[in-house]
């Protein structure tokens, strides 16, 4: 494919790479080849004010000696800076080779999630994207003065090889439109946003989702928080509308569940395999198998295939997300959730669409059940500190509920709660089960990959609300 | 440096009417240890090329990570044909010729103390600092390890209007991440050290222990009943709150109105004792350089002056959309247009020290760590998850987390009531602690 034939890779190379590696005693290597072409684009004042293509390719090596590792990368692409990678990650390993020799072999692949990338599209053509969101956004209403949209698209090509014969290799599309609108009354200006996209091609903003779609709900958001008022501050029952607000997920659970954590005993999930974490009504899945989603891969970035992984059933805890390293100490089965942000980095546990199945309960009987709470109908960031669990994420729309009913927008409500326990304390699962738009960046240890969350309509019974009022 | 100037002639050649390249290369080390073991050792050096050209008043820009003649050809190509098609924007273009220049003072950025120390050295210091934490008290009884990483990066900048330039930035930095646990509680934390030089870290042990002290006194923490209280932020919190005001004069978000300090130069914006100051000079400075990422000199700018907005901070692009001139913060990665980054940006220290400043609270939250992205620029909405300890009578008396402190950071820059003389720098932001008269504090 792509990088054999840019950069001349045989087996035969691969081989020798991985020998070196495992040349001072290592037990397992690995090398990861990268080659992306990015472009992206932004408007702003109606203007295309930023245009930006380019080219990032890089190998980096890896080699496991027990807990450790150690981890080289070279950004040319030469025999011997390769080697001389190898020989650098060697160096976390002292003693005789244990290897005699390595082959690596291709396995067909398992899955197919993307479009294959043709001729990529004319940048006009990208263009013409954001010009389209800046004007629906302000056709909107006449309080919106500021519309600022970005597109964003890459290509990765792919290839990992290890010293257990492992070859895998793929192309990865990303694209990703945002918009983003200010509206103003007077002296209030406030924001709203939406994006979306996936590993999709531009055909996507035809057929699924268009510009017009991204700037309207912009706008509207926007529009909604110039009436909202004050959130209040304290505990109360939280109803979490479908979609996005699963970053509920992602932070109160899924970081927690990340194998790495576990085996160092550092999460407040350590040990609870098998036990209660979450209330009977909740299933949490990792799925990185489906096709065109933004935190899908056919293969992690350490070759193995993605997979769907019940992390919790029924509310209980089932497994963790598992990469090379963690599964093989743990005596895991993989669960290609080895992530990296790029070549120069390390791969770790990580999370690829994480989401809530359905349940029974119609969404507006959840609503209707609540007498005086909060509805979260979109987020802004969360993060989570997985050793206390503890957990926080910014609703960027919520609303009142009293009586039953969805009455005042409210602005600057920050959630608050404790990973092991807030799952526990879910009431009512709505049969709406919505993934997110396709924008969701996560971060650990310095690395940003792009992932995936879903949930139902959910009624949490307890929750802190940070308000001022 | 040839290689940067080239750029810029081949991209003239191409069609372009103005140039600028960036090139950046650098090697990185890394090594950390868990329970006294090397888990991790990363090393590897890198080099890439960025490229921003202008056809009239539009502009378009490319990277590359392959710097061979086909490479470098293809990454002109691509940064012309973006100018071909963007908007014509009557703001856009490179500083004027007498806006550029470099300062030529030795800033003590570059320390040869760092490359020379070996691999296993490096190593054996953070198992120091990770032995330190976990030696400290038997309740430090896990730990997600302790790092030392280092670092040099050299940088080029080459216009089309005769800048040429380049520096080179060491760095080494040491940290430790212990976990506390007690009666079914797990708490960890973290503390670090960051320098230029090799002498100038703290001593590992020290490093060590204060990051064990700080997941110590998290133990046994608490949520607390909502209440408005006043709220004091140590210096690794006010810090951040330092943060969120740089982005609030960021240029972008002044000419865009997507700040609450837009249109407001010259107001009182603060409390009379606050004066912020921007400083890219100061040598040795984690936000010091001799040019900024377009090619204008670095300087001093007071920012806010006894309450007084005095400057926003710029680049060109957003001194020429506000009729202002550049304070020489234009900062860029390899790709897009600049934007505006800090140079060495703190609060001015006051005269209380720490303890005197708790010994003011009677019943109040004691801020040690911030958590979460609830800050609203635009209207200044704060509400950020939080972990700390709570004052009575003037002394911290329990551990507190789980609960959120909230406010606007319009009133809460008026609020800022006390500020202590313990300013210290670990990285380009920095604040000493201080005290807001009344937040919200969220819990049960």
């Amino acid at each position: 494919m792509f990088l054999r034939d840019r950069f001349n890779i045989t087996e035969r190379d691969l081989d020798r790479y991985l020998g070196e590696a495992l040349a001072a005693g290592g037990e397992y290597a690995d090398i990861y080849f990268e080659y992306i072409s990015t472009t992206s684009l932004s408007l702003d004042e109606s203007l295309i004010k930023s245009a930006t293509e380019g080219i990032a390719a890089g190998c980096g090596v890896r080699v496991l000696s027990g807990e450790r590792t150690g981890y080289a990368y070279t950004d040319a692409l030469e025999p011997d800076r390769i080697l001389q990678a190898a020989r650098l990650a060697a160096h976390i390993a002292s003693g005789p080779s244990q290897v005699d020799r390595v082959s690596v072999e291709r396995r067909p692949g398992t899955h197919d999630l993307y479009p294959i990338v043709g001729t990529p599209p004319q940048l006009a053509e990208k263009m013409e994207l954001l010009l389209r969101a800046d004007r629906a956004a302000r056709a909107v209403d006449a309080r919106i003065f500021q519309v600022r949209a970005g597109y964003a698209d890459e290509t990765r090509y792919v290839l990992v090889a290890s010293s257990d014969g492992r070859l895998a290799e793929d192309l990865q599309p990303l694209t990703r439109l945002s918009v983003l609108a200010l509206a103003r009354e007077g002296a209030n200006i406030q924001r709203g946003m939406d994006g979306g996209g996936g590993r999709v091609s531009l055909e996507f903003f035809r057929a699924s989702r268009t510009p017009e779609d991204f700037a309207r709900e912009a706008a509207r958001q926007a529009l909604v928080q110039l009436e909202a008022a004050d959130a209040p501050a304290g505990e109360m029952t939280v109803v979490l509308g479908p979609g996005w607000p699963g970053i509920l997920l992602h932070e109160a659970v899924g970081h927690g569940l990340e194998a790495d954590f576990n085996r160092k005993k550092v999460s407040a999930f350590s040990g609870l395999l098998g036990r209660q974490v979450a209330s009977p009504l909740c299933t949490v899945v990792d799925d990185g198998t489906l096709a065109g989603r933004r935190g899908s891969l056919n293969v992690d970035d350490e070759g193995h295939p993605t997979s769907r992984t019940v992390l919790i059933e029924k509310g209980i805890l089932k497994a963790y997300l598992q990469d090379h390293l963690s599964s093989r100490l743990l005596g895991a089965v993989p669960t290609g959730n080895g992530r990296r942000e790029s070549y120069r980095h390390v791969p770790l546990p990580r999370m690829t669409n994480t989401f809530l199945l359905a349940g029974q309960d119609d969404p507006a009987d959840i609503i209707r059940s609540v007498d005086r709470g909060l509805y979260c109908a979109t987020f802004g960031g969360g993060q989570v500190d997985i050793t206390s669990g503890k957990f926080v994420f910014s609703a960027s729309e919520s609303y009142l509920i009293e009586g039953g009913r969805i009455t005042r927008p409210l602005r600057n409500a920050t959630l608050i709660g404790n990973g092991p326990d807030v799952m526990t304390k879910v009431t009512m699962v709505g049969h709406d089960l919505k993934l997110d738009h396709g924008v969701g960046v996560c971060g650990k240890e310095g690395q940003s990959i792009p992932v995936g969350v879903g949930i139902p309509t959910i009624k949490i019974e307890r929750l802190t609300v940070g308000g001022v009022g | 440096m040839e290689l940067a100037g080239g750029i810029v002639q081949r991209a003239l050649e191409a069609g372009a009417t103005d140039a600028e390249c960036l090139l950046v290369e650098g090697e990185e080390f890394s090594a950390s240890v868990r329970l006294c073991e090397l888990e991790r050792l990363k090393q590897a050096g890198s080099r890439a090329a960025g490229l921003r050209v202008l056809i009239g008043q539009r502009s378009g820009s490319s990277y590359s990570s392959d710097l061979s003649p086909a490479g470098l050809q293809r990454m002109v190509d691509s940064a012309v044909a973006a100018a071909r098609i963007t908007s014509e924007d009557p703001h856009a273009g490179l500083p004027r010729p007498q806006e550029l220049g470099a300062r030529s003072d030795d800033l003590q950025l570059y320390h040869q103390d760092v490359a020379a120390l070996a691999a296993q050295e490096k190593i054996e210091l953070a198992r120091r600092c990770e032995r330190a934490a976990l030696d400290l008290d038997p309740r430090i009884s896990n730990s997600e390890g302790a790092a030392f990483g280092s670092s040099w990066r050299r940088q080029v900048l080459a216009n089309s209007r005769g800048f040429q330039g380049e520096y080179k930035t060491s760095s080494c930095s040491l940290y430790a991440v212990p976990v506390a646990q007690a009666d079914g509680q797990m708490q960890r934390d973290f503390w670090y050290t960051i320098s230029h030089s090799l002498a100038g870290l703290d001593p590992p042990e020290s490093v060590g222990r204060q990051a064990a002290q700080r997941a110590l006194r998290r133990l046994g923490a608490v949520k607390v009943p909502t209440a408005r209280v006043p709220v004091v932020f140590e210096p690794r919190t006010a810090r951040a709150l330092l943060q969120n005001i740089f982005d609030a004069v960021n240029g972008d978000a002044i000419y865009r109105q997507a700040s609450f300090l837009a249109g407001k130069l010259g107001q009182t914006v603060a409390a009379p004792e606050v004066t912020i100051v921007d400083d890219g000079t100061m040598p040795a400075g984690f936000g010091t350089s001799p040019f900024d990422d377009e090619g204008a000199p670095t300087r001093r700018t007071p920012v806010i002056e006894n309450g007084i907005l005095h400057s926003y901070l710029l680049n060109t692009y957003t001194a020429r959309k506000l009729g202002l001139q550049t304070t020489g913060n234009a900062s860029r990665g390899l790709t897009g247009n600049p934007g505006i980054g800090p140079g060495n940006f703190y609060l001015q220290p006051g005269s209380h020290r720490p303890d005197q400043i708790l010994a003011s609270v009677e019943e109040g939250l004691y801020v040690t760590e911030l958590i979460g992205f609830g800050v609203n620029l635009v209207t200044g909405d704060y509400s950020q998850g939080a972990v700390g300890l709570w004052i009575r009578h003037g002394q911290p008396v329990f551990p507190v987390h789980e609960v959120t402190v909230a406010g606007n950071l319009s009133q809460m820059l008026r609020d800022i009531e006390m500020i202590g003389s313990d300013l210290e720098f670990r990285g380009p932001i920095a604040s000493p602690t201080l005290k807001i008269r009344e937040m919200t504090v969220g819990g049960i």
